[in-house]
């Protein structure tokens, strides 16, 4: 009841506290996102600040943690992602178009092709390992652990996310575009690359570069495919071995002497100069010429 | 209006429709146009690569899986409580595996659901449009950040931290690895996952509802929790799942920092290999195919790949259900 006597105006003193209690709970999870960033960035510059030079890049792996470098893992990670990229953009944005086009939803294949993208985008990425390792590595295809491979098994990866970036800078044109060009005579495909792509073009190219900072990054499944192991060369050709920058960090991780650690150190500076060059890239792109409509 | 570039291809474009059609014809259906149809065809095939994909990752799955279970009865895979695939004589019960799944998916949980829930309703319900256009691409940078990376960071510097600071009543520190730390970073890589999916969910509830409830007399806080939290309640609980799948996935923090040695055992200080981790070591281990240790890394596999499907469309339906009732 004495709620009904309470002023009009501010409530109670406690439900102020509570208040403010509430609104620090909330930003102090933010923080913490903030804080490990911080603390993760600080890390590996100060553990890697002695091994960040140009031996770093220019140097080959190497048992004597002195003369080790990363080289090869460079080489091979332009090669594996330029390829990935090749692959997975065609493809994906072509997926997309097909999907906000042409794709009539009331048939059940189409509905079924797009939960199978949603779910393919959340299956976890070693699983993606395991099936390059049993269809391209060996078994079917039989490729062998060469870069193809790796491409491969990447594009398949990130297809997902290329697919969904693609889909919404496409649903973005407005459709009094398309019908503005169909009504003018032109053909369905006319109107798609000549109006829908050229407005599409920024977001496809956003979505892009992050799945490709994505596969630049990961891991897992490349260890299934034998990525792992010594490599002191760059890669040829596409039937060539190969290491990445991320593999070459965890086999310097797993090993016991402080020297290698930090020269992982290093080489995750080089990793994320890279990924964060690729990301500002992105949100510039996104900012500078995406058009509103 | 669209600019100058295109606008002008559309004029040649209909020039050279113009100039093509012939200048009396009757009205009705179009000649077919076999360019256009292969067109149409060519793309539907780039959709169908993710339908193949899908198939490719079961039958790869499937079939050493059941030849997996074929020399191993999957009573002692699922029961079995020693995981040692690679002694003589080997035993292969999974449950260690899943043990340690188990604890650095609960140990991210306890981080990345509170604090992805609060950073969601901070930046959907407090932050300043200011605020939020600087920190979700901040956010985005933590989901960036390549998991060997957090592996590194894992056992480098939030371990020897932690046993640092380790108060004694909570039993022995933390071992050089262990699931603990794994866990933690694990659990602020998932955060910016569960934030922006729950910040779409709480962003998506109706203004009216807010305003009905300040018209109220409600205060921001009660606002937040006791209106918009629920309403968004399945949008924020597909976010949750969505994390809980990221987390079983994860392979490169685990393998890294919670080391590599199976254990059957939920204390979060000890070193674990989860299933994800056991799928990478093996993998490479370079076992010959058709033996059975390069079979359990599929019959593990198998495992991880439904328990992750089962969640990941559950998160799906979820996330529909929301969409239909405000969107």
């Amino acid at each position: 009841m004495s709620t009904v006597d309470a002023p009009i105006g501010r409530g109670p003193q406690s439900d102020r506290v509570k208040g403010t209690l509430f609104r620090l709970a909330l930003l102090s999870s933010l923080a913490l996102g903030l804080i490990t960033l911080i603390a993760l960035l600080a890390d590996v510059v100060i553990s890697g600040a002695a091994r960040l030079n140009g031996d770093l890049l220019t140097n080959f792996p190497s048992g004597i943690p002195e003369n080790a470098g990363a080289q090869s893992a460079i080489f091979g990670t332009i090669w594996v992602i330029g390829l990935t990229g090749l692959m997975c953009i065609p493809v994906g944005v072509g997926a997309a178009i097909y999907l906000e086009e042409y794709a009539d939803r009331e048939r059940w294949w189409n509905r079924a092709i797009e939960l199978n993208i949603q779910n393919l985008a959340a299956v976890p990425s070693i699983v993606y390992g395991i099936l390059g390792l049993a269809f391209l590595v060996r078994g079917a295809f039989g490729l062998g652990q060469v870069v193809l491979a790796g491409a491969m098994t990447l594009a398949l990866l990130v297809l997902p996310i290329v697919i969904i970036a693609s889909r919404e800078a496409i649903r973005a044109v407005p459709p009094s575009i398309r019908e503005g060009s169909m009504a003018l005579g032109a053909t369905k495909w006319q109107t798609i690359r000549r109006q829908v792509l050229p407005g599409a073009i920024p977001g496809i190219a956003t979505g892009s570069i992050l799945a490709l900072s994505r596969a630049i990054g990961e891991a897992a499944p490349l260890v299934l495919l034998g990525a792992l192991t010594f490599i002191t060369f760059n890669p040829e050709g596409l039937d060539s071995a190969f290491t990445v920058l991320p593999i070459q960090i965890f086999n310097w991780i797993s090993r016991p002497q402080e020297e290698f650690q930090t020269l992982a150190a290093a080489a995750i500076v080089v990793l994320l100069v890279i990924l964060l060059t690729m990301n500002a890239a992105a949100i510039l792109l996104r900012n500078r010429y995406q058009r509103k409509w | 209006m669209p600019a100058a570039g295109p606008d002008r291809e559309l004029m040649q474009a209909t020039d050279a429709s113009a100039l093509s059609q012939p200048a009396v014809r009757p009205l009705g259906r179009a000649r077919p146009r076999w360019g256009e149809r292969a067109i149409q065809g060519l793309l539907f095939l780039c959709a169908a690569v993710s339908v193949v994909t899908t198939v490719c990752i079961v039958v790869a799955l499937v079939e050493p899986t059941i030849s997996f279970f074929g020399e191993v009865p999957i009573g002692d895979f699922l029961f079995g409580t020693e995981w040692a695939p690679l002694f003589s004589p080997p035993s292969f019960g999974v449950l260690p595996l899943i043990t340690a799944t188990l604890t650095t998916t609960f140990v991210a949980l306890c981080v990345c659901i509170p604090a992805g829930l609060g950073a969601a309703i901070y930046l959907s319900e407090y932050a300043h449009p200011r605020a939020r256009k600087v920190l979700k691409p901040v956010l985005e940078i933590l989901a960036g950040i390549p998991t060997v990376v957090y592996g590194f960071f894992a056992l480098t510097f939030l371990t020897p931290l932690l046993q640092d600071v380790w108060p004694g009543f909570l039993g022995d520190p933390p071992q050089i690895f262990n699931m603990l730390a794994a866990g933690l970073v694990m659990g602020v890589m998932i955060l910016p996952t569960v934030a922006s999916l729950s910040e779409d969910a709480l962003t998506a509830v109706p203004q009216a509802l807010r305003e009905g409830a300040y018209g109220m007399g409600a205060s921001k806080m009660q606002v937040a929790t006791r209106i918009v939290v629920p309403a968004a309640l399945s949008g924020i609980v597909a976010s949750f799942v969505l994390g809980i799948s990221r987390a079983v996935g994860e392979t490169m923090i685990v393998l890294v920092a919670a080391g590599g040695t199976p254990n059957l055992s939920f204390i979060p200080t000890e070193p674990g290999q989860t299933m994800t981790a056991f799928i990478a070591a093996a993998g490479i281990g370079d076992q010959p195919t058709g033996s059975v240790g390069y079979k359990t890394l599929f019959a593990v596999g198998s495992t991880l790949f439904v328990a992750t499907l089962l969640m990941n469309v559950l998160s799906i339906r979820l996330v529909r259900k929301y969409r239909e009732v405000y969107e």
